[in-house]
């Protein structure tokens, strides 16, 4: 029998045992799974006969592997009922590379938390039945955000603070007005895990360092709030 | 025509040329020239368009002095399978001699339409320099140029009207090309950078969009945001294609407000794509939009999950073309056919593309949208299964089909349920679909499918197999029986030297041959050459050198053989040997 047609019988043999299915490079022969995957990607890799046999090989060995890694996954509780195939073969499915690229790209920045593309972090507000999420790099100024966190926040009357509290939060573009008599202080953990008041470094490295927004009520700033009043006062 | 040709003799000239200007498909052009010496020259001499399949199958100075009107060309470079990875880099496909070529030869040139084709920064400089009334440039899938190349056209192109990019490798050097568009540029028409990866100035976009109110179609990438995207379409209501940049926006914001409003305005687009960053939030804007809509592509969407589909296609009635992620779901694809029932052409792009996800897609909503769409007569279908039971009840629902393709993720996956090859269920759209001119099949398949491919597919002119078949009778069936056949791609097939050789003469009807990681040995394509002096057969061999000296039993990773009056081209790389 050809290696070609000797390989399509094993493709054929294991799908009828295992149900292949062509998988990521990994698990038991993730490194020649892996080179096949980094030839798949290289344009001007070599390819043809050498990844054929890569292939027979990677089927033709791991028939015993893909049992256990079948029983494996069940007991896991894995989500797909299919053994995940060791081998990736050139070429298949057939997509140009640029929309794999794009592909690739987006499932990369959607899976990082924080990635290229988004700042995800949590925002509370003292007394807020629930917490929110946004993304900051959507906006472009503390002033935007701002302005977003009041209309989020809006639909809150907050604890003791009464209506009042809550207006000057919403109605005002300036942090500043925020300590005016209001009772809220806007403040962020950052990298190193201190809570610092909002404000100070410049937008973008707050972005960059900001991992939540906590709206604190003033009676729990005690000791930030004096110096808030003052920061907020050189600013304006 | 009616009057019989003895009697067209007898016209003047002018007067064929002026019947002859209503014939414009290149196949049509074709065939009047061969219809006597005089319809030769006067066809020749007022033919401006022309289309060339394969750019090794004829030389530049051959077009230039056959015909001397040219003002649009149309080349085609690397074989198709280039765009899944199986050419190397280099192997061909330059542009450049052909652009000097034209210079020299004092072509006025208008319009230049390029695919698979290596474009140079220099070929680009040397394009806006030669050709005062150069109008239109459309590079698909192409690479080896820059922003700076393109540079070069926004500056001297002084009637530019349509620059149209699509899925090229661009390197980006952070120039300002967009800015080189004179302020005098008001010409344009159509602007498609959707494959660029850089950043362009924002201010100098809306300038230019703002002064050209002639613009149809814009295709911006991904760099240009929302706010951005509003303040252009308050300036060009005209718009008819749309495509987006980032869609991405806080939909409490004001910009995000001031969006909605201006989609709302928009009543003349009716095509759609882009979405190369998408919040699910944000898609609500567009439904104004979609009511009009002839062309939706949200291929590069992945980040819309299937219930935000379902709503966004509901609004949909009158989609003629959907290019959609399987993140649409069988649920989805019943939605499309309940909705969409002006539907024409459906591409469902797999979303992962090793397939351990969710079986998204599978033969279910392949036989709703059958059921529901009856002006359907494109598909190209990715997904997890298929069944022949589901294929025949397609075939039997849309016998209008023109291009059939299929793929399964899993090459070789049998039918579903039968666990049996695949072949009855292509026989069935074989079948069916008389005027079937393009296949693509998967799955398990045995020599049957092209016994059935071979006896029905009278009109098929482009086959792409891949690990299918037994023996050398599967592709003879097919070189037999398909008279119209064009182009024929084969890869991982038993097919070898007995079917390459059993009818020469068959490949000086077709365009090309492209067959990998079959049965063939360098001696039965040195033979195949030998007797067929009017084809390059090109051996493409990475591995293992070969050159004149090796032996005949060498096998053959990859053979491209195409028919052409140029002879050998003296491009050819070192790992290209043409027999």
């Amino acid at each position: 029998m050809t290696s070609t047609t000797q390989m399509m019988d094993d493709f054929r043999l294991n799908y009828e045992e295992t149900k292949l299915c062509l998988g990521l490079p990994g698990g038991k022969n993730g490194n020649e799974g892996s080179d096949s995957a980094a030839k798949n990607n290289n344009q001007g890799g070599k390819r043809g006969f050498s990844e054929t046999v890569d292939l027979k090989l990677n089927l033709a060995t791991s028939r015993d592997e893909q049992v256990d890694e079948k029983e494996e996954n069940v007991s896991s509780g894995a989500g797909s009922t299919d053994t995940p195939a060791k081998a990736q073969v050139v070429g298949w499915p057939p997509v140009r590379s640029f929309r794999k690229n794009i592909l690739s790209v987006q499932k990369g920045s959607n899976a990082e938390i924080g990635g290229q593309n988004s700042a995800f972090v949590k925002v509370s507000v003292d007394g807020a039945p629930y917490l929110r999420k946004v993304d900051l790099k959507i906006y472009k100024s503390y002033q935007e955000l701002s302005q977003a966190l009041s209309k989020m926040f809006s639909s809150f009357t907050i604890g003791d603070c009464g209506a009042n509290g809550m207006k000057d939060f919403m109605n005002e573009n300036k942090l500043t007005d925020l300590i005016n008599g209001s009772e809220y202080v806007p403040t962020y953990e950052d990298k190193d895990g201190d809570w610092m008041l909002v404000g100070d470094v410049p937008w973008e490295m707050f972005v960059n360092s900001c991992k939540r927004l906590r709206i604190m009520k003033g009676s729990e700033a005690i000791g930030l709030a004096p110096r808030a009043v003052e920061k907020c006062k050189s600013r304006s | 025509m009616c009057v019989a040709p003895c009697m067209m003799n007898y016209f003047p000239e002018e007067v064929l040329e002026h019947i002859f200007n209503f014939v414009s498909s290149h196949k049509n052009r074709n065939a009047v020239s061969l219809v006597c010496k005089n319809w030769y020259f006067v066809e020749r001499f007022s033919r401006d368009k022309v289309f060339i399949g394969n750019c090794y199958a004829i030389s530049s100075e051959r077009l230039i002095s056959r015909f001397p009107r040219l003002r649009s060309l149309t080349l085609k470079g690397k074989p198709h399978f280039a765009d899944f990875n199986l050419v190397p880099n280099d192997w061909g496909g330059y542009v450049y001699p052909w652009i000097e070529a034209m210079a020299k030869g004092n072509v006025n040139l208008e319009e230049l339409r390029l695919k698979r084709m290596v474009v140079s920064d220099e070929s680009l400089e040397l394009l806006a320099r030669s050709f005062a009334n150069f109008k239109s440039l459309v590079l698909v899938s192409c690479e080896g140029f820059t922003t700076d190349g393109l540079a070069a056209i926004a500056s001297n192109c002084r009637h530019l009207r349509e620059l149209d990019l699509q899925e090229n490798e661009v390197e980006d050097r952070r120039g300002k090309w967009l800015s080189c568009f004179p302020d005098s540029c008001t010409s344009l028409v159509s602007l498609n950078f959707a494959c660029l990866k850089g950043e362009v100035n924002l201010a100098a976009l809306e300038r230019l969009v703002t002064r050209c109110r002639n613009l149809q179609s814009l295709r911006v990438n991904h760099a240009v945001p929302l706010e951005a995207l509003q303040k252009i379409l308050i300036n060009a209501p005209q718009l008819t294609d749309l495509g987006t940049g980032s869609f991405i926006h806080d939909p409490l914001s004001e910009t995000y407000i001031k969006l909605k409003s201006t989609f709302q305005k928009c009543t003349s687009v009716r095509s759609l794509s882009g979405f190369l960053e998408v919040s699910p939030s944000c898609l609500p804007v567009i439904y104004p939009v979609c009511s009009n809509l002839t062309s939706l592509n949200l291929s590069y969407a992945s980040g819309i999950f299937n219930n935000e589909l379902i709503k966004l296609m509901q609004h949909c009635q009158k989609l003629e073309r959907l290019w959609i992620l399987d993140t649409i779901g069988d649920e989805g694809l019943n939605v499309v056919a309940s909705t969409c029932k002006e539907l024409q052409e459906l591409r469902v792009f797999p979303s992962d593309l090793y397939g351990v996800g969710n079986a998204a897609v599978t033969e279910v909503g392949l036989v709703a949208i059958s059921a529901g769409c009856p002006k359907l007569n494109s598909i190209l279908y990715f997904c997890q299964q298929m069944t022949n039971a589901a294929l025949a009840i397609v075939a039997k629902n849309c016998p209008n089909f023109i291009r059939f393709r299929l793929c399964t993720i899993n090459p070789v996956v049998p039918d579903a349920v039968t666990m049996q090859p695949l072949d009855e269920g292509f026989g069935a759209i074989v079948r069916a679909c008389k005027g079937l001119k393009r296949l693509s099949v998967s799955g398990l398949l045995t020599d049957q499918v092209f016994l059935y491919i071979g006896m029905y597919a009278e009109q098929l002119e482009m086959l792409s197999i891949a690990f299918a078949g037994d023996s050398d009778k599967g592709m003879l069936y097919v070189l037999n029986g398909c008279k119209k056949l064009k182009k024929l791609e084969i890869r991982d097939s038993p097919f070898g030297n007995m079917a390459l050789l059993a009818d020469v003469g068959k490949y000086e009807t077709m365009r090309s041959l492209w067959m990998s990681s079959c049965e063939l040995t360098l001696g039965a394509c040195r033979t195949l050459a030998k007797k067929m002096p009017m084809l390059n057969v090109e051996i493409i061999n990475e591995g293992e050198q070969i050159d004149g000296g090796s032996d005949d039993r060498q096998k053959v990773e990859k053979m491209y053989l195409y028919r052409t009056l140029a002879g050998p081209r003296k491009d050819a790389p070192e790992f290209v040997l043409t027999l």
